[in-house]
């Protein structure tokens, strides 16, 4: 250890609120060799992985990585090309509907490989981790190994000096476990000054690194070879090393568990399945599954992620329905709509799914209160289980708060809270460290041994699955074997479970250790390949990579394209969506006021009455309805809204008429609706006055009694339909709602599923990362432009009159600005669902009401007129509107143009400035 | 189906809102300052109209014209020339000019009728019509004014007397601010019922619930009454004091009996968000599946503009969507004082709409819940 530090920790200290994360850290990891640190989760291991490869922000305290400042800048940018990073959870920084292929694929554009390179050291990696027969198969469909060794091929596709991996293997099955870890042998016998720094909680894992750290609460406890660690300690196993390691109250909790052995009283089986398969599509999950379990029982699931587990549990519960077979519980066949079985059962997912925001004891009670408990069992249960499950200190804490064995514990404490005879229990120790998985299964060997329940969980710890009387091996949708733990060894001739458990594995998938580790003759192979491209990793390590690259860009312009095109539903809502939308609004909002219903209210009765009514009936606007009866009935039918225009004609119209005695008629207007109102107004105005110049013509002759003749011209619209004025206007509406609520999720949807860490370990730069995320989508909305301006033609029949080259390139810049909005929503919402709900309020309400669709822009007051201003749905509109009606060119829209052009820079810089390159 | 079970979940629900800090500054923004904006901003009567006026004849007569013009209804007139006249109105400067040609008064004085030219940008659709209507009768009255001291015409043998009942000044506040209130109300229970039914999907604790003595109606039935229960006492709110005290606006009707309507109305407008929920199967797609839905729902329901104006068929279609009959009530009970007499039907054939949805999003619970996501 007489090296150069690969990273120097000064007095680092971080905190997450109020939780401590790391507190005052010093240490130096030296270089050229595995690092390991170990511990319980939560202790600070993840946070000190993501310092050091500059994922997070440090808030104080030195931290050194390659002999440079990490917290600098300029030094990161530089340093970030010699540095991979692979976070927690299985496949977390790689994209589940793209390839294998595609997603390394993905990483070596973002280290702005090209495509020659590209593709010869995809061709290795893939080989080297046999991974290359999968080369075309989505990422969510590999399994949780094949998955890390995809995660780590995405990781060294750009050579990196130091790899950080965070627990590389959790949830991966023992033999995939070994495979990976001779794969990081052999690239290390390669590329020997490689640094490599990994946390784990496999103790046995730890065993073969070089250096381990020891962590616990936010502190370190130990550092040293395995071998020192153990001798520091005078334990036997590393397990035994670290939990001495640990301060003197958290050890005391912990001792040696003993399991009594199970005293079996017969009675029907708790589970009974019988050839259970569950297909979606042509996908096959789980594939005639059988097994019988007695009651008290605890029956373990051993097998990796994906391999069938959760779907057979969640065939159990009821919660899916099987494709195939018939399950059991408790003697009677399952039935879903059941409510008496559930009843008898607890079941705890393998993801966290209680209420987060709900404090321990809300927890409890909701649920206690959900299975019926009555008023004064409540209370005393709810008590026991938190004494009994240590949840005392934690009562009044949202559950979201808790540390991850805590809240494990709540979950077991909520599955049991209403004594159910059968747990199902779905890998419930995932993540969780070895003295707070021992603690939870004293709980469970106290629930079978003493109260009789039925356990059936599932889990990849070894251990774990030794302490179960009976286990199914599971692997790709079957079961390998039943037996006793001891039962099985025996069978396979193994001393070890796990030894049993890989050569069932090899034996099913009849690779038996192939593919793990690139073979000897292969080796010299690639390091030819390697010289053939000497400056390859020069160019990576010792230049600091340019400030803007347009192949970094289109890196993740094509990677989200792929994802878009892989989503076929969502491309089909964007485009189709919009087309549909297009039709409805285009016919459906009508400005045209028609088929106004009136009535009338003769109580003339004349020939001059009817004349008078007839002239009105017979304009295209009115319809008439039956006639009024009375007052009472002009009421009622006025407020019920079945009439808009009334009309009161006297007794003594015809006679007062022909007596020149100037009859009044009478009229009332719905005013409920204001537009309606005035325009109906407008229109018994003029119908009035219309018939009476008819009157007087006949009378005298005279043509006109007006001094003037006011000539009205329509412009642009000559009919003055609606439907020449709403297709326009209905472009511009689409073309900012389905782009902005598209583009709405990109970013912040890559915050909550982690992808986003790909942004702050790799050298793409921020501007790289947005603009390439929107290309793709400026690229659909202009499709969605031409099908609308295709549909305005063939459909509507509104001719565009002006230049269709100035519409084109108006919507070419508008939909850059409204993709650019929904981007700028995206980087300052923290969840998808304010995303949402930001856009859709933040967007409808102005382009309804303030860009001039229904009111022109210049007849707004107050803070709406600047709105209106600062929306460039507004000047869109304008272009719309222009080229289609009045015969607009380039010339006529400049200051339109100029106006959207303006918005591009500025949403883009806003959003560069709030997208943070770090995490905080 | 126990209430107790409905109850209770309920309860999480409305903990689990008090927990969303953003969320609840939205709703209370949707409720308040989003009413105001929309209520005073836009309106669809004439306001503020840019005029321009061509006066070639510059007499007493053609300037008297020009004054006539003025605000609130038109922006005081701007002078321009035939040269300018169309690319101004092309460029949307101006939506009406008239043009007054030279010889004017003279002209009207020897009683030659001379024409008067009213160019109307009929793009503005509502504007364009009763803006024309305006213009005619202001300039008209001017004329008359001038030669016989009169506003009205010669003697006409038939007078009319207009009364507009329900808001006699047509004012546009009245309609716009209680529109708003609707359009929200519509917005927000779709969003919050719709993305809370998928993120409990995407976090497991739907499935959670599932495997419990609980039963889908149970579930929807609580997210329903709860949120319904948040978006009720923002109506209220928002009617009460936004409508009735900031803007003034009378109620005509009976406000307790338009909250029970609207509380059918939230329960038609939630089943409708789960309904979306069991569609969409990813949160990006529920969005574009809420934008969908919403924007006709808004647009087409006679919020915006007049149902009767719409082709046959889009009204037919618009009466599967509660939001057409909540509108129509909305404006009876609210504008025309209408009492339950008079809305039921519209009252009971929005609640048998939500009950279809509700119907449907159940029967398609359980398989959206436990439908596999990539």
């Amino acid at each position: 250890m007489d090296r150069v530090p690969v990273a120097k920790l000064s007095a680092v200290s971080h905190r997450y609120g109020a939780v401590v994360a790391l507190e005052g850290v010093d240490i130096e990891l030296p270089a050229g060799c595995m690092v390991g640190l170990i511990g319980p989760d939560g202790v600070g291991k993840s946070s000190l992985l993501a310092l050091v490869s500059g994922a997070r922000q440090i808030q104080t305290g030195k931290v050194e990585v390659l002999g440079g400042d990490i917290g600098d800048r300029h030094f990161r940018a530089m340093a970030q090309p010699r540095i991979a990073y692979m976070p927690q959870g299985l496949g977390k920084n790689l994209y589940p509907t793209l390839s294998v292929f595609e997603n390394v694929d993905f990483f070596g554009r973002l280290f702005g490989q090209g495509k020659r390179e590209r593709e010869q050291r995809i061709n290795e990696l893939l080989t080297s981790t046999g991974l290359a027969p999968f080369r075309d198969r989505p990422a969510a469909k590999l399994s949780g190994g094949m998955k890390q060794k995809l995660g780590l091929c995405c990781a060294l596709i750009h050579d990196p000096d130091l790899l950080i991996l965070d627990e590389p293997t959790t949830g991966v099955d023992p033999l995939s476990r070994r495979q990976f870890w001779e794969l990081i042998d052999s690239i290390r016998a390669r590329r020997p000054g490689m640094s490599v720094l990994v946390a784990t909680a496999y103790m046995e894992e730890a065993e073969r690194f070089d250096w381990l750290v020891a962590m616990d609460d936010g502190k370190v406890i130990g550092t040293g070879t395995p071998a020192e660690l153990r001798k520091q300690t005078g334990q036997e196993t590393l397990d035994g090393a670290f939990i001495q390691l640990l301060p003197e109250e958290r050890r005391q909790a912990h001792h040696a568990l003993v399991i009594p052995p199970r005293v079996d009283d017969g009675g029907t089986f708790a589970i009974e399945a019988d050839g259970l398969s569950q297909r979606f599509g042509d996908f096959t999950a789980v594939d005639r599954v059988s097994f019988k379990i007695e009651p008290g029982e605890i029956f373990g699931f051993l097998g990796s992620n994906g391999c069938g587990k959760t779907t057979t549990m969640k065939m159990l519960t009821g919660l899916l329905p099987p494709t195939e077979g018939v399950a059991k519980l408790f003697g009677k066949v399952l039935d879903a709509r059941d409510l008496e079985t559930r009843k008898q059962v607890g079941y705890m997912s393998q993801t966290f799914s209680l209420y987060g925001e709900l404090t321990v004891r809300a927890n409890l009670d909701l649920h206690a209160r959900l299975f019926n408990l009555s008023d004064d069992r409540r209370g005393p249960r709810i008590a026991e289980l938190m004494a009994r499950f240590g949840l005392e200190p934690y009562a009044d804490k949202a559950a979201a708060e808790l540390p991850l064995g805590i809240r494990q514990r709540l979950s077991l404490a909520v599955a049991v809270v209403h004594e159910p005879k059968l747990l199902i229990l779905d890998e419930p120790t995932s993540g969780v460290d070895p003295v707070a998985r021992d603690e939870f299964w004293a709980l469970l060997v106290e629930l079978s041994r003493q109260q009789g329940v039925t356990i059936f969980i599932s889990t990849h710890f070894m251990n774990e699955a030794e302490r179960c009387d009976r286990i199914s091996l599971m692997h790709a949708g079957k079961v390998l074997a039943s037996d006793t733990p001891a039962g099985l060894c025996k069978t396979r001739g193994e001393p070890t479970l796990e030894a049993a458990f890989i050569s069932y594995l090899e034996e099913a998938t009849g690779i038996a250790g192939q593919a793990a580790v690139s073979s000897p003759e292969k080796v010299p192979k690639t390091e030819a390949a390697e010289a053939e491209t000497p400056d390859r990793t020069n160019g990576a390590s010792n230049q600091r990579p340019s400030a803007f690259s347009p192949r970094r860009l289109l890196g993740y312009a094509y990677r989200e394209s792929l994802e878009l095109r892989r989503d076929p539903i969502r491309l089909a809502f964007a485009l189709l969506g919009s087309v549909l939308l297009m039709f409805v609004l285009g016919f459906g909002i009508s400005l045209d006021v028609e088929g106004l219903r009136f009535g009338v209210l003769d109580r003339d009765q004349s020939p001059e009455s009817r004349a008078y009514i007839q002239n009105i009936a017979g304009s295209r606007y009115f319809i008439e309805q039956p006639p009024i009866l009375d007052d009472a009935d002009l009421e009622r039918r006025m407020r019920n809204g079945e009439l808009s225009l009334a009309i009161d004609i006297p007794a003594s119209f015809g006679r007062d008429l022909r007596r020149s005695h100037w009859p009044e008629v009478g009229v009332w207007i719905d005013g409920a609706m204001p537009y309606r109102g005035e325009t109906v107004r407008g229109y018994i105005q003029g119908l009035h006055l219309d018939y009476v110049q008819q009157i007087v013509q006949e009378a005298t002759g005279q043509t006109s009694s007006y001094p003037v003749n006011i000539v009205s011209r329509f412009r642009y619209n000559q009919d003055v339909k609606s439907i020449y004025a709403m297709v326009p206007a209905v472009i511009p509406i689409l073309l900012i709602f389905i782009p902005a609520i598209l583009m709405a999720l990109g970013v912040v949807r890559e915050k909550e599923l982690g992808s986003i860490t790909n942004l702050y370990v790799t050298p793409v730069t921020r501007l790289e990362f947005l603009l390439g995320k929107q290309l793709p989508y400026i690229v659909v909305a202009l499709i969605s432009f031409v099908l609308l301006v295709i549909q305005s033609q063939i459909m509507f029949h509104v001719p565009i009159k002006g230049s269709l080259l100035a519409l084109s390139f108006g919507a070419f810049l508008y939909v850059i600005a409204t993709t650019g909005f929904g981007l700028l929503i995206s980087t300052f919402t923290s969840t998808q669902i304010a995303a949402l709900f930001g856009t859709a309020i933040l967007t409808i309400l102005p382009t309804v009401s303030f860009s001039g669709l229904t009111t022109p822009v210049g007849a707004l007051e107050g803070v709406s007129y600047w709105i209106g201003q600062f929306f460039p749905a507004s000047y869109f509109l304008i272009i719309s509107r222009g080229t289609f009606t009045k015969a607009l060119g380039f010339a006529d829209l400049l200051p339109q143009f100029m106006a959207l052009a303006i918005f591009i820079p500025v949403l883009t810089l806003i959003s560069v400035a709030l997208l943070k390159k770090q995490e905080k | 189906m126990r209430l107790a079970n409905i109850y209770q979940l309920g309860i999480k629900e409305l903990k689990s809102l008090r927990a969303d800090k953003v969320l609840l500054i939205l709703i209370c923004w949707a409720f308040s300052g989003a009413i105001y904006t929309a209520a005073t901003g836009a309106s669809q009567e004439l306001r503020n109209a840019p005029i321009a006026i061509v006066d070639e004849d510059h007499s007493p007569l053609s300037r008297r014209i020009v004054d006539a013009f003025y605000p609130p209804y038109f922006r005081p007139p701007a002078q321009t020339t035939l040269v300018e006249l169309d690319r101004a109105m092309d460029s949307g400067r101006y939506n009406f000019t008239l043009v007054i040609p030279s010889n004017f008064q003279h002209d009207v004085q020897a009683g030659r009728k001379p024409d008067v030219q009213l160019n109307i940008d009929a793009t503005i659709m509502s504007q364009a019509f009763i803006g024309a209507t305006y213009i005619k009768s202001i300039a008209l009255g001017e004329v008359n004014e001038y030669l016989t001291g009169r506003r009205d015409s010669a003697e006409t043998p038939i007078r009319l007397a207009t009364r507009v009942r329900f808001n006699p000044n047509l004012i546009g506040v009245w309609f716009g601010g209680v529109m708003e209130v609707i359009n929200n109300v519509t917005m927000l229970t779709i969003i919050l019922v719709g993305a809370a039914f998928i993120r409990e999907r995407e976090h497991g604790t739907i499935e959670h619930l599932l495997v419990m003595p609980l039963s889908p109606v149970e579930i929807m039935l609580a997210k329903i009454w709860a949120n319904g229960l948040a978006v009720l006492v923002g109506v209220t709110f928002a009617l009460t004091v936004m409508v009735q005290y900031v803007l003034k606006v009378p109620i005509a009707g009976s406000v307790p009996l338009f909250l029970a309507a609207a509380a059918c109305y939230l329960f038609a407008a939630a089943s409708i968000g789960i309904f979306l929920g069991t569609l969409a199967r990813s949160m990006p797609q529920l969005g574009l599946l809420v934008i969908l839905c919403i924007i006709p729902l808004l647009m087409l329901s006679g919020g915006v503009s007049p149902r009767e104006s719409m082709p046959p068929i889009i009204q037919n279609i618009m009466l599967a969507a509660p939001t057409t009959y909540f509108v129509r009530l909305a404006q009876a009970i609210l504008y025309r004082g209408a009492g339950l007499e008079v809305i039921w039907r519209d009252l009971l054939a929005m609640t048998g709409v939500g009950a279809c949805f509700f119907v449907v999003a159940l029967l398609r619970f359980r398989k959206a819940v436990t439908q596999t996501q990539v």
